[in-house]
């Protein structure tokens, strides 16, 4: 189909790197971006698109991966049956936070706060409850193989959650092709006509939100496999949250690329700023929190948006310092 | 079964708590409602303020009682510049773009506030912090009576700044028609920086009837805006006289639900009692609009 070309080609050159670069250290900072990238994609289904700005998408990313932990340590579910457990959980929460908020009519702020309770309430929840291993968190023991979902090789990891993120830019761009797409932008722009035009808000926002809560909650399932390691302050601490929505609207909010953009940039810059200074709490997120405030005050369109304008820009004075040559040429 | 003497002191401590919410929640309800968003920088705000208070005590030997005189002017000189400065110009008249900036700016002041200080957890000793006043029936802590009765005077002092001033009116007209303020001469941008500003003078208050008997580190105002953002939603978003009684209501429940169910749960029940009001009566108890 149209449009898949350039994400099979992004696939395709990112599948290339772990042959260039053999440091553990790299592949371990593409590894989280691409994770970050993906909990950013989820986001932007129901962000970019929607227009429904969730504060909370740590609710998600949380329960995928203490759902593929639990499943596997506590009831010797398959470590890929309790991957796709936790990715269907995730929609299921959403399904759940869509109906109860969706149906009260729900939008701006107020949908922003109840995303940010529902990630709050169920952080509460895991640090106390028995079965998350409350305080202590839960332990995924160590057993490399195929069939355990653990790879000795960075690698391996690295090209899973390519796959996933590759899966994750086809389906943000087929929604965007189809008549779903359409109706999440309708909504988005203007939600009272896109209902005058007999788009069912609610359903479809609802839509976007499984979908959103799918995605997202896998990233948190591969965080679980990949390090072994759930608690309630990792899972649905508000870092997640925060990283979910600053990766698509750094790259740019409702495009297809822009979270995968969004999260290389903001995860190099992170990394960029812990080699000038040391490891020093908090300034990472110093840098993440001004570029947040100066992408919006700038380039409301992120950085795709922002590469959009430059290039109308220059096309524009490439074809004027055409037109004076050709002028100059009859003159 | 628990008898009275448990149960009233608890429903006594609970409202004494809640005041101190109600001054966070005032001044998220009164941006809120002039802005109509939710202002997410409030709780780094607060945390902020009370970095300040405890180093006026511990550098300048200030009382944070007499601090408060300081902080509150300093404090909304702050939120007017952020307002005017920066949050305004950034997000393009876009609400969804305000509530992302308030949101940059908690992390931002937030994680300086841990890069500077670190996580430690810090308190100041004042001669005051554990006497208590007898009541007959039960003794309370001086610093949380005076921070009960700090609120209503804030709250009587916001009322006369609403009511009685030719600010007051330009900013009770902004909440209710911006585009007619407008086109009255009104200077939006002004009434929006000096509503954000009340609010953050506000949260200074609250910082300094805090430092006396709680503790300070970067992320301490987190806790008092999640509980902040129920007691305005439960009294109906914008509400002032909603944020006052919403705040005495979450005060009592979580202090009778910590005396049931334990510190970690009694949050718990903070959020469910929000989730439920959202869905259930999103505009509050006492919000009139639809």
């Amino acid at each position: 189909m149209k449009g898949l070309a350039p994400i099979v080609a992004v696939i395709a050159v990112l599948a290339a790197v772990p042959f260039i670069v053999q440091s553990n250290a790299t592949l371990n900072f593409l590894v989280v971006s691409l994770m970050v990238a993906l909990a950013g994609q989820g986001w932007n289904i129901l962000g970019g698109y929607a227009g429904q700005y969730s504060f909370g998408h740590a609710a998600f990313f949380g329960t995928g991966a203490y759902v593929t932990a639990i499943l596997q340590v506590r009831y010797g579910v398959n470590a890929w049956v309790g991957f796709a457990a936790g990715i269907a959980a995730g929609a299921a929460l959403g399904a759940v936070i869509g109906a109860l908020a969706f149906r009260s009519g729900l939008r701006g702020s107020y949908f922003a706060l109840v995303t940010l309770a529902f990630a709050e309430v169920l952080r509460i929840l895991a640090s106390v409850a028995p079965i998350t291993g409350a305080g202590v968190g839960t332990l995924i023991k160590l057993d490399l193989g195929a069939q355990t979902f653990q790879f000795q090789s960075r690698a391996v990891f690295y090209w899973v959650i390519l796959g996933l993120v590759g899966v994750s830019l086809a389906a943000a761009r087929l929604i965007e092709r189809s008549r779903l797409g359409v109706w999440l932008i309708a909504v988005r722009e203007n939600e009272d006509a896109a209902e005058a035009l007999g788009v069912n808000a609610r359903s479809v926002k609802s839509l976007a939100m499984v979908i959103s809560g799918a995605i997202t909650a896998a990233a948190g399932c591969f965080y679980a496999q990949y390090f072994l390691f759930v608690d309630s302050g990792i899972a649905y601490g508000t870092w997640i949250s925060i990283e979910a929505l600053l990766t698509p609207i750094i790259g740019g909010v409702g495009t297809v690329f822009g979270p995968l953009l969004g999260a290389l940039v903001v995860k190099s810059l992170g990394e960029g700023a812990k080699l000038v200074t040391g490891d020093v709490p908090g300034l990472d997120l110093i840098l993440y929190g001004a570029v947040l405030v100066l992408v919006i005050w700038f380039t409301p369109g992120g950085l795709i948006g922002g590469f959009a304008q430059l290039r109308k820009r220059l096309m524009r004075s490439a074809t004027r310092a055409a037109a004076s040559i050709q002028e100059a040429g009859h003159g | 079964m628990l008898s009275s003497a448990i149960l009233f002191p608890a429903v006594l401590n609970g409202l004494l708590t809640g005041a101190v919410y109600a001054l966070v929640a005032l001044g998220l309800t009164l941006i809120y409602g002039v802005l109509h968003i939710i202002n997410f920088a409030h709780g780094a705000l607060l945390s902020a303020a009370m970095f300040a208070a405890f180093f006026a005590f511990r550098l300048l030997g200030i009382d944070p009682y007499v601090a408060v005189f300081l902080l509150a002017p300093l404090f909304f000189t702050f939120g007017y510049a952020l307002q005017r400065f920066i949050i305004g110009p950034a997000s393009h008249r876009n609400d969804r773009n305000m509530l992302l900036v308030t949101l940059g700016i908690a992390v931002v002041i937030e994680n300086a506030l841990l890069y500077a200080f670190r996580a430690d957890t810090r308190t100041i000793d004042v001669p005051y912090a554990f006497e208590t006043v007898n009541f007959g029936f039960t003794f309370l802590a001086v610093p949380r009576v005076i921070g009960f009765a700090a609120v209503f005077v804030v709250a009587l002092a916001l009322w006369l700044i609403m009511n009685c001033t030719d600010i007051g009116r330009a900013i009770r007209a902004v909440a209710k028609e911006r585009l007619g303020a407008e086109l009255v001469g009104i200077d939006v941008a002004h009434v929006y920086a000096m509503t954000f500003g009340l609010g953050t003078a506000c949260v200074a208050v609250a910082a300094c009837l805090l430092i006396p008997n709680y503790y300070v580190n970067p992320s301490v105002g987190n806790a008092f805006v999640l509980v902040a953002f129920t007691i305005v939603v439960l009294g109906g978003m914008g509400s002032v006289p909603g944020a006052l009684i919403g705040a005495l209501l979450i005060g009592v429940v979580e202090s009778l639900s910590g005396l049931f169910l334990g510190e970690s749960l009694g949050q718990v029940g903070i959020f469910v009692i929000f989730i439920a009001v959202l869905l259930v009566r999103p505009n509050g108890l006492f919000g009139a609009r639809a």
